[in-house]
């Protein structure tokens, strides 16, 4: 019996004309002229495809605070984000530090099945900072594990950052960099500037967060090894790392949609909702963070999606949690920040949603070009569609989103998994 | 004036009409009945979620001077500790009808969430949040300032005052230099470079690393707590070291023009920011400063519950 063939009708790749897109036993099978494919039509007229989006840095906050997400929420959130693979950071509790957790991590994402779910191991022993994690076994364990970070605490000691880098080369991992020079932000709630002094809130400078690039960067290149910088927030750090990439350094970054759009000055609120860690900076920092992301100083989108339980941000600032979704409205942000402004196209835009984090943590089967031949992992948006954004209808099981009431650009229709539909206009399939 | 949040959100109209009603109520004071019943059957609630008895009294004694029923609640520990949330204890203030919550928080902006997270319908007032402000006290500055050095009437164009101490930590700081300089007064800020804020050049205030260059060229000076804890967080070498170079003696007192006067938001520590000689001067103007927190207080909650006309208020007095 041969498989089923689907065709997504009328679909414009990387918003070049229009094609029908044939997608058989998990494949991009065919790509023929608009109107012609046969087999079980999926209209998508006037839409763009691009490759599934990848997610280099998630909370899906399983095991452990189930409260605020679970694998299976934070798939479907992926899921109708556009994305096809997710990375799972290790903060959960316990921590993922040990084959056991990444395996389980991976096992229940594996039945969940809307996205590829890659659990990110923990560098250290409970994120503590002080001794290695067992990162042989999680690589080597079924969860293949390459990318590996304490995000949430910074790897601050430089002792235990240089072995990390080191040991990981035995396995061509990636030590991903939550860079916070722990000293300089005791305490710290929003960025350091003229702001926090006037709302009397501790500042969290930016050079904390350069100060950590700039010697990781130094390291990464002693060694010879990978540096991943996590959620860049700052120009100075830009500055950092398109020196390190001038000078042949192995080293990436990511930017997160709020970091791309949002400044500090929400803060002025003192609505907790825009409590994140890094902190929202100003537009200069956001101006330098777009012109990186277009020149390629900086490799990728990330979404740092961070669901909290309502508790935790309906309180005064100094006790809320940091951190926002991100997954159900990253496309929009990056398509408002990036490709409105004339800085992306499809094609670049789809290298930093998809293309580059694939390859950065090694998500194989994800990232690849719409080729016969590639596997489907897919993302159908429409351009000219807008939307007006509310958590309560999320599928998230957290709210704290802070675009809620914003009117957006672009929304994801459809979205294809392994050749599998995940979202069909708009819905889940399952 | 629907809440009183920050000194900021005053302007200069609104700055004179508190410090001229509180001069009308002041003489509340003097009667042998110290009782006006303007707010009777309104409830005014502090909400202390930080120890303060000084500011706490001076807020019931005030609301009580107005006939209002007065709530002291002592919210120990807040959600931070994971005692009671500042959410719960809002709703149970509105179930109970406060007219008017008086707050004091160790969270920056919380008196802020309390006004705008749609919790409670009534009036907020700021009495000490965090870092951030503590408008009361600029008020009852700015009226002993007014008193001792404008005659007790108009405001404060020209006048010349310092500020010396934690001014990175401090409320009173935030909150005056943005009421005296509505005011039209002239501030310096004097710290070590380690106690001023990120961003302070751009502050409405002059700022100065050097207390005796200043001295000679105010009209007022006023001396901030420095808790001896930042001397374990590296931000001065140690005590003696911040005395010597920030702390108003009598060698310095004298450096101050005859007029000047000294004042200090209290409670003091003496020999360390400023020396008994000069805290019991005729100069200090301290124990001034606590009466007249009694009478902005009244001012504050008169405005913003009374809901009354100016001539209501003549009427009234």
């Amino acid at each position: 019996m041969t498989a089923q063939s689907m065709v997504i009708r009328g679909v414009r790749p990387y918003g070049a004309d229009p094609v029908d897109i044939i997608v058989r036993a998990g494949v991009i099978a065919e790509i023929v002229k608009a109107g012609t494919g046969s087999g079980r039509v999926v209209e998508a007229d006037d839409l763009i495809a691009l490759p599934g989006f990848v997610d280099l840095h998630t909370h899906l906050r399983e095991p452990g605070r189930e409260d605020a997400e679970t694998i299976d929420t934070g798939s479907r959130a992926a899921a109708l984000g556009g994305f096809t693979a997710v990375f799972a950071m290790a903060n959960t509790s316990p921590v993922a530090d040990t084959a056991g957790v990444v395996e389980q991590v991976w096992h229940l994402g594996q039945a969940t099945g809307l996205v590829d779910v890659y659990p990110v191991g923990a560098v250290t022993v409970g994120l503590g900072g002080e001794q290695l994690a067992e990162l042989g076994a999680m690589a080597t364990s079924p969860a293949q594990v390459r990318v590996f970070s304490d995000d949430g605490k910074c790897v601050h000691d430089a002792a235990i950052m240089r072995r990390a880098l080191e040991y990981v080369k035995a396995f061509d991992g990636v030590i991903a960099q939550h860079a916070q020079e722990p000293r300089l932000t005791v305490d710290a709630q929003m960025n350091e500037g003229l702001l926090s002094g006037q709302l009397g809130l501790t500042g969290w400078p930016g050079v904390a967060e350069e100060s950590i690039v700039a010697r990781d960067v130094l390291l990464a290149e002693h060694v010879d090894s990978r540096l991943h910088v996590c959620h860049v927030s700052t120009a100075g750090s830009v500055e950092v790392i398109r020196w390190a990439k001038s000078r042949g350094i192995k080293v990436t970054a990511e930017v997160t949609p709020h970091h791309l759009l949002l400044t500090e000055d929400l803060v002025a609120t003192y609505d907790p909702v825009y409590k994140v860690n890094p902190p929202l900076r100003t537009s200069a920092d956001i101006a330098a963070l777009r012109a990186a992301l277009a020149d390629g100083t900086i490799d990728a989108i990330a979404t740092d999606h961070a669901p909290h339980p309502h508790e935790d941000k309906d309180c005064e600032w100094a006790a809320a949690a940091f951190g926002m979704l991100g997954l159900q409205t990253a496309f929009s942000i990056a398509m408002l920040t990036m490709v409105n402004s004339g800085l992306l196209d499809w094609h670049t835009l789809a290298d930093r949603l998809s293309v580059l984090p694939a390859r950065i943590g090694q998500a194989n089967g994800h990232g690849q070009d719409l080729v016969v031949g590639a596997p489907a992992n897919i993302a159908v948006v429409d351009p000219s569609a807008s939307w007006v954004v509310e958590p309560a209808t999320f599928a998230s099981k957290s709210r704290n989103s802070p675009y809620a009431g914003m009117t957006l650009p672009g929304r994801v229709v459809h979205v294809f998994k392994a050749g599998k539909a995940s979202v069909l206009g708009g819905d889940l399939t399952c | 004036m629907r809440h009183l949040l920050s000194a900021g959100d005053l302007d200069l109209a609104e700055a004179c009409l508190i410090l001229d009603t509180a001069a009308q109520l002041a003489s509340v004071t003097d009667r042998s009945v110290k009782k006006l019943p303007t707010l009777r059957g309104r409830t005014v609630v502090n909400l202390f979620f930080e120890d303060s008895t000084r500011t706490r009294i001076s807020f019931e004694i005030a609301a009580k001077r107005l006939s209002a029923d007065v709530i002291n609640f002592a919210a120990k520990g807040s959600s931070v500790s994971k005692g009671e949330s500042l959410k719960d204890t809002a709703l149970t203030l509105e179930a109970m009808g406060a007219d008017a919550v008086v707050i004091r928080h160790s969270a920056s902006g919380a008196p802020h969430r309390l006004a705008t997270a749609g919790w409670i319908q009534g009036s907020v007032v700021n009495a000490g949040d965090g870092t951030h402000e503590h408008p009361t006290q600029a008020l009852l500055d700015a009226f002993t300032l007014r008193h001792h050095l404008r005659a007790g009437t108009g405001d404060l164009a020209g006048l010349r005052v310092a500020i010396v101490g934690d001014i990175l930590h401090s409320r009173v700081a935030r909150s005056n230099v943005l009421l005296l300089g509505t005011l039209g007064a002239q501030v310096t800020v004097i710290a070590p470079p380690t106690l001023l804020p990120f961003g302070v050049n751009d502050w409405p205030c002059a700022v100065s690393y050097d207390l005796d260059d200043v001295l000679p060229h105010v009209d007022a000076v006023m001396m901030l707590r420095v808790q001896s804890e930042r001397m374990q967080a590296a931000y001065f070498p140690s005590v003696n070291e911040y005395s010597r170079r920030f702390g108003l003696d009598v060698r310095r007192l004298n450096l101050l023009p005859p007029t000047a006067i000294v004042l200090h938001p209290g409670p003091m520590n003496r020999g360390m920011e400023i020396s008994a000689d000069v805290a019991d001067s005729t100069r200090a103007v301290m124990v001034e400063q606590v009466a007249n927190g009694v009478s902005i207080r009244m001012a504050v909650l008169y405005l913003l519950l009374g809901g009354m006309t100016d001539e209501d208020r003549r009427d009234q007095l």
